[in-house]
């Protein structure tokens, strides 16, 4: 095949066969304007017509919390701290839930751009992923004033936290991305996936202690449930106030990169049938 | 071989959209699945009948530097397929397709323009999606919005602008850098008339400063009148290639 150079001139040349999973890497490094406008517009849309704005980010999982502490606090009155607890886990799980829906619906309605113009398949998801850790991080201001209220004052394992906040990510884009390929194909995975959302939050230990669980469940319900791992690293830090014990870590870090990975590739095989779908 | 091998790497000089036996297939299901499990089990019974639809034919094409080329066609005749296939959108289902330059799409003027935010907001993220940094959109900005004449309007949100006032702005960023090839969809035809002449002046000037102009329109007026070649494109093959006046003739006499 003919080599075509010419000095300072961008080619597109669709003869070129190259990993697609690593073009698609290259593309979303140039297009990191775009991606970070997508989060622009995501965050400043989001509220633009409500008087709080942005502090809905911060007071949602609050008003989430006072619910559920009215609610469970008596149930499971042994935890220490109970809104400190619940908040810590819904913080992270609403990351998670919000971020693979939005990616997926990106895909499905807003996927007409990619019918009309180039841009990286990924520039959504990855957009969405974005968002999801501005929203992250202003939560995290009323989660640090609940725990300082409740008793639990901030220790030095907070520093920890960005590992969690990157291996939540990584978890969510991988789902992300295999979510939305298979929603290209099947609208229905959208609604499906809300149902399976639920069924995996109660599954998780994120408004009950996982002492609760009896032993016999707890491998079962637990060590096969990779967000069991993430939230117990989000917590630990925070709730806890340790650093996470080094097995949870490895599991908690290897198996979003894992997921990551499979859903970047599959995701960028598939991507070029996109523009015939959406 | 050898004469013909040598003739096209004369040629390829100065080609900067080159079409190769391009072709676009369609896999229009025959009946549409509405679940998974429903697709799955038919999968199985290996009862799902897809009918082929050629979008594009063995197309073969090359637009030369500097050249305004023109493609005209009837409807469903297979040139946005092109322009989808040249401006990276689809990948050819076969044959080869190459460019060479930067390229400015005008499929859809405003495409992306997000209504509840301002016009600025939105220059910016639609530049974005053209691939421009903020740096270089705040260089131009002052730039784009007079050319885009709109004014004050360009800090309220774009639900309440004009139909004619968004197509001026997507129009002034698409165009806000000299590209080196410029893509254009039927964009011509939005606007009032001192608008659209805004537009030939700024595409008179790109040609002037050796920019590439690829042209679809049903208007074959301007076809023949901004055109130096043309292509007459129908049921995803091309049928003629040639002087603008001929090829519209050949068009209109189908």
């Amino acid at each position: 095949m003919r080599e075509i150079t010419i000095n300072d001139t961008p080619v597109y040349d669709s003869g070129v066969k190259r990993s697609k999973a690593l073009e698609e890497v290259i593309e979303a490094y140039n297009y990191r304007h775009l991606i970070f406008q997508l989060i622009r517009r995501d965050v400043l849309t989001r509220y633009k017509r409500s008087i709080l704005g942005v502090a809905w980010t911060m007071l949602n999982p609050l008003g989430m919390m006072i619910v559920l502490s009215i609610a469970f606090s008596q149930l499971f009155g042994g935890t220490r701290a109970y809104p400190a607890y619940v908040l810590t886990g819904l913080v992270v799980w609403n990351f998670f839930s919000q971020t693979t829906t939005a990616s997926m619906n990106q895909m499905v309605w807003g996927g007409g751009l990619l019918g009309k113009i180039y841009i990286p398949r990924t520039a959504f998801v990855l957009s969405s992923i974005g968002t999801g850790i501005v929203n992250l991080l202003l939560s995290l201001v009323p989660l640090i004033i609940v725990l300082a209220v409740t008793g639990t004052p901030l220790r030095i394992s907070i520093l920890f936290l960005p590992v969690s906040i990157l291996a939540v990510a990584a978890f969510s884009l991988g789902i992300g991305l295999l979510l939305s390929t298979w929603a290209i194909y099947f609208y229905d995975v959208t609604e499906m996936y809300q149902i399976v959302l639920t069924a995996w939050m109660y599954l998780t230990p994120i408004i009950y202690p996982p002492e609760i669980v009896p032993e016999s469940f707890r491998v079962w319900i637990f060590n096969l449930n990779p967000m069991y791992y993430i939230v117990s690293i989000f917590r630990d830090p925070l709730y806890e106030g340790i650093i996470p014990p080094i097995n949870q870590i490895l599991i908690a870090v290897g198996f979003p990169i894992i997921i990551m990975a499979a859903g970047w590739i599959i995701f960028s095989q598939k991507s070029d049938e996109f523009a015939y779908r959406v | 071989m050898s004469e013909k091998v040598n003739e096209l790497r004369m040629s390829n000089q100065d080609v900067v959209i080159n079409l190769d036996s391009v072709s676009v297939r369609y896999r229009v299901p025959e009946e549409r699945f509405g679940t998974f499990i429903e697709y799955m089990i038919r999968r199985l019974q290996g009862r799902v009948n897809h009918r082929d639809f050629w979008a594009l034919h063995d197309v073969d094409l090359k637009v030369m530097k500097g050249e305004v080329f023109g493609v005209v066609g009837r409807n469903g005749a297979g040139k946005s397929t092109m322009l989808k296939v040249i401006s990276r959108v689809l990948r050819p289902t076969k044959g080869r397709v190459w460019i060479k330059g930067r390229l400015a799409p005008l499929l859809e003027l405003g495409a992306a323009f997000h209504h509840e935010l301002t016009g600025r907001e939105n220059v910016f993220l639609n530049a974005a999606l053209l691939g421009h940094t903020q740096k270089a959109v705040e260089e131009r900005f002052e730039h784009i919005v007079e050319f885009a004449d709109i004014g004050s309007f360009i800090d309220a949100p774009l639900r309440t602008y004009s139909t004619g006032m968004v197509a001026r702005l997507g129009f002034a960023v698409a165009t806000a850098w000299e590209p080196e090839i410029l893509v254009l969809d039927e964009v011509l035809a939005v606007g009032d008339e001192a608008f659209q002449a805004k537009c030939h002046e700024r595409i008179r000037y790109f040609r002037e400063s050796g920019a590439t102009v690829l042209l679809v329109s049903h208007n074959t007026q301007v076809i023949r009148t901004i055109c130096q070649r043309a292509a007459w494109i129908d049921q995803g093959e091309i049928q003629a290639i040639g002087e603008p006046d001929d090829i519209v003739a050949q068009y209109k006499g189908e």
